[in-house]
């Protein structure tokens, strides 16, 4: 009986070993340099989901290089979503701070994203609840930058910036003078 | 001889990321100490006093109304603000300053919380920026560490220490503008 309890408490004390190596570490490992993460929906077609509702891309989400916020135009970041923060969206960069862009549907036709922020958009124009609906999102918010497709494994791929033709930022824009009516009468 | 060696580096290294992972989870998940600079929050806080933000209630979405939180802010991730919620989803707050005569309101949007300083004539909050997602929030404020108590203090400057070697990146100092 004696021997027993021996044996449960040594098979209790490798638990909590292995518990508390494995739990911290998984933690940390998914909160500081990747995660795996399933991509709901149709807003990003055609670069993810491109078959439409009956199949899943599961991405990588690398966190260790947005630990500073820093992201490229053309990165598919995820975002806690501003409006519920419990979901996070996954959507492309298209403008970073300072860019001036024009919009599609926002309330203003031109926008210049402000200090700290990014404009987000899904690559399925008209299908996607981005910044065209919720205007710049916060830097902060930021989660992880898709880097590889894993799963279906014959669309395993390491994911590039790329940014769609007709969404580049106005970069001079903001120059453009204004006619400024020198003659007093 | 050199077998042991590389045994014993080793060991060190597990040990090394197993601590601090472990120190990752607690300030992640429990809680930090957090040095507060600025006349923002004044007089519930003032300059460089020390307090503990907790995480579990902003984890748990129990942030209420009347809570002091720390945030990222909105237009600089690295920098952190300590104001106090005013406002949560759907409620309707006062956007004017406390002298004007004619009060306007605002709503707050879905998914977002109104911030406040509590010296009113002296912060920049919600009322100059609008309010702040509520994923923005880093943790809330239960305790204060008086400022001529000793004890914590050799404690405290071992954890920030420890965060700072930990995590470089990441700065700790609350700044209110």
């Amino acid at each position: 009986m004696a021997q027993k309890a021996g044996f449960g408490r040594r098979y209790f004390r490798a638990f909590m070993s292995g518990f508390f190596v494995a739990v911290p570490v998984t933690v940390t490992v998914l909160d500081r340099l990747a995660y795996v993460a399933r991509v709901d929906g149709s807003s990003m077609q055609p670069s993810l989901n491109p078959e439409g509702a009956d199949t899943f891309d599961i991405v990588l989400l690398n966190r260790w290089s947005v630990r500073n916020f820093e992201v490229r135009r053309g990165d598919i970041v995820s975002v806690v979503s501003p409006k519920n923060p419990k979901q996070k969206i996954i959507k492309r960069v298209i403008a970073l701070e300072g860019d001036f862009i024009k919009t599609l549907g926002y309330k203003n036709r031109y926008v210049r994203v402000p200090d700290g922020h990014l404009w987000i958009e899904g690559d399925h124009y008209g299908h996607s609840f981005d910044s065209n609906t919720f205007g710049p999102v916060s830097l902060g918010l930021i989660h992880g930058r898709a880097s590889h497709i894993i799963w279906p494994p014959n669309r395993w791929q390491k994911i590039r910036p790329f940014v769609p033709a007709n969404r580049r930022p106005l970069l001079n824009w903001g120059g453009s003078e204004d006619d400024v009516d020198s003659d007093q009468p | 001889m050199l077998h042991s060696l590389v045994g014993k580096s080793l060991g060190f290294i597990g040990y090394t990321i197993q601590y601090g992972c472990i120190a990752h989870c607690a300030f992640e998940y429990v809680g930090e100490f957090v040095t507060c600079s600025g006349p923002s929050m004044e007089p519930t806080i003032t300059n460089r006093d020390v307090v503990f933000s907790e995480r579990v209630s902003r984890h748990l979405y129990r942030i209420e109304k009347g809570d002091i939180v720390i945030a990222k802010s909105p237009f600089d991730p690295k920098m952190n603000i300590c104001k106090r919620v005013i406002g949560l989803e759907g409620d309707k707050v006062c956007i004017s300053g406390p002298s004007d005569s004619f009060k306007t309101h605002t709503y707050v949007p879905r998914g977002h919380v109104w911030l406040e300083g509590d010296n009113l004539q002296n912060s920049t909050d919600s009322r100059s920026y609008g309010s702040i997602p509520y994923a923005l929030i880093r943790g809330r404020v239960c305790l204060k560490v008086e400022s001529d108590s000793f004890l914590p203090y050799p404690l405290l400057h071992f954890t920030m220490s420890l965060y700072f070697f930990y995590c470089p990146t990441e700065q700790e100092s609350v700044v209110f503008k």
